[in-house]
């Protein structure tokens, strides 16, 4: 369904639209559940990586406050939600941070957070690794390849470095160890405009690498596509790409996909509380579906179950291939 | 890549399926032949998008060039491993030169004292 009023934030250029894919393929999009709040508390990071699609940097102040989490709380306690998936920025750099993590462990809600690890070296967050363990969160973390020019080329100079010693620090705790139930996930993300590898082939390659080199263990390995817009929008279009890029996302578009992307089971909060199919389309500021209610305080499963999602021309990005959400592949 | 203004245009790639206009079942035939070989197989997707590129370099086809330094990225291969490709498949190229210098040392030897 495409939205009935674009937002100022630009879109990719495609030679077929995204709708009229699905229609060619005799396929829909719609929501089959909630069972993953995934909650985008702020746009404050530490780095700015050069993929970003939050353009998220540590220049930016838009931070989820009190009244939001409690509100994302009530929403998961009431309608047990299994899932909190917390994405910013670096959500560990806002001040309710804990207080979000420890009321949603204190129910029994799973937990998840989308670390960038550097942030562990920041002033006041030296004991992210403990607090992490304590309260069993499952921790996800960006390191896009297993060698240091990659790395520090999309997310910063002197990161790949930093990386591998906070990778260190989550495994001194029992993170990514078998025994532990620990949980520790890494993202691939290609450093440039191409698709990402089979996901259980650059799995291998991680593992025996980052073991071999660093001793370093971790249990499942993500590989995500880049979506086209932000930052790294503005990116494939400085360097000449983005034709290219979006017409290898349309010609590598797989049917088989659809049923798994994440925005059918999966809801997408902003830092005020509004509500989005995901968060490449909180981004570009694409709301839910305007029959269904618009923030957290109108959530109502009824009325969400079953709601058509909103497309646009960067949803190929989600489709391509193996497909790709923020758990990985999906096909 | 490929420069706009040169013999070789990038999006002339899109158009290989032209090439079958005027004898549609040996290019069908190609094609599957194509596809087939890339396939994993007994060697992985990955070596043969190395392989690819290192016979890519050595041809200097600018088409192939970009189409499997793009494979061997989407296979996760990096540019170490994909130089130490392109520095064996030219190797092999000069020293497939090189040793034609074993025929300059027949000639020198059957026309000297």
């Amino acid at each position: 369904m495409i939205p009935k009023t674009e937002k100022t934030r630009p879109f990719p250029q495609t030679t077929i639209s995204f709708d009229k894919k699905l229609r060619e393929n005799d396929l829909s999009l719609k929501a089959i559940a909630v069972e993953i709040l995934q909650v985008n508390v702020g746009k404050l990071c530490n780095q700015a990586c050069k993929h970003c699609h939050v353009d998220a940097s540590p220049k930016r102040t838009e931070i989820m406050q009190r009244e939001t989490i409690d509100a994302c709380l009530k929403v998961l306690r009431e309608h047990k939600i299994p899932t909190l998936d917390m994405t910013g920025g670096a959500p560990e750099m806002i001040p309710d941070f804990r207080y979000f993590v420890t009321e949603a462990r204190k129910m029994g809600t799973n937990v998840m957070v989308r670390h960038n690890l550097t942030v562990m070296f920041e002033e006041g967050r030296e004991d992210l690794a403990e607090f992490f363990a304590e309260n069993e969160v499952e921790v996800v973390c960006s390191l896009p390849y297993f060698m240091q020019q990659q790395t520090d080329a999309q997310r910063g100079k002197g990161v790949f470095d930093k990386s591998v010693e906070a990778l260190k620090k989550l495994n001194t705790v029992g993170y990514g160890k078998d025994e532990s139930g620990l949980i520790l996930n890494l993202v691939y993300n290609p450093v440039g405009a191409f698709l990402p590898p089979e996901q259980s082939a650059i799995e291998a390659d991680f593992k025996r690498e980052l073991k071999n080199r660093y001793d370093i263990v971790f249990n499942n390995l993500y590989t995500i596509t880049n979506m086209p817009i932000a930052r790294y929008l503005d990116w494939l279009r400085r360097s000449g790409n983005e034709k290219s890029y979006m017409q290898k996302l349309v010609n590598a578009f797989n049917p088989t996909t659809v049923d798994g992307l994440m925005c059918r089971n999966t809801l997408s909060v902003d830092w005020l509380g509004n509500l989005y199919d995901c968060d490449f389309n909180q981004m570009l500021e694409i709301p839910v579906s305007l029959e269904v209610g618009q923030t957290i305080q109108d959530f109502n499963p009824e009325t969400f179950f079953g709601r058509e999602i909103m497309t646009n021309s960067h949803c190929f990005g989600c489709t391509a291939g193996s497909g790709s959400s923020c758990g990985g592949t999906v096909a | 890549m490929i420069n706009d203004m040169s013999y070789y245009e990038e999006e002339d790639l899109e158009r290989f399926g032209e090439v079958g206009k005027h004898a549609p079942e040996l290019f069908e035939k190609f094609m599957d032949w194509y596809q087939a070989c890339q396939e994993e197989g007994a060697l992985s997707k990955r070596e043969k998008a190395l392989i690819g590129l290192a016979v890519a370099v050595t041809i200097q086809c600018p088409y192939c060039i970009d189409a499997y330094t793009n494979s061997s990225l989407e296979n996760g291969s990096n540019m170490e491993q994909m130089t130490e490709a392109m520095h064996l498949a030219s190797a092999i190229r000069g020293g497939a030169s090189l040793i034609h210098g074993v025929q300059s040392h027949n000639a020198h030897d059957k026309i000297s004292m």
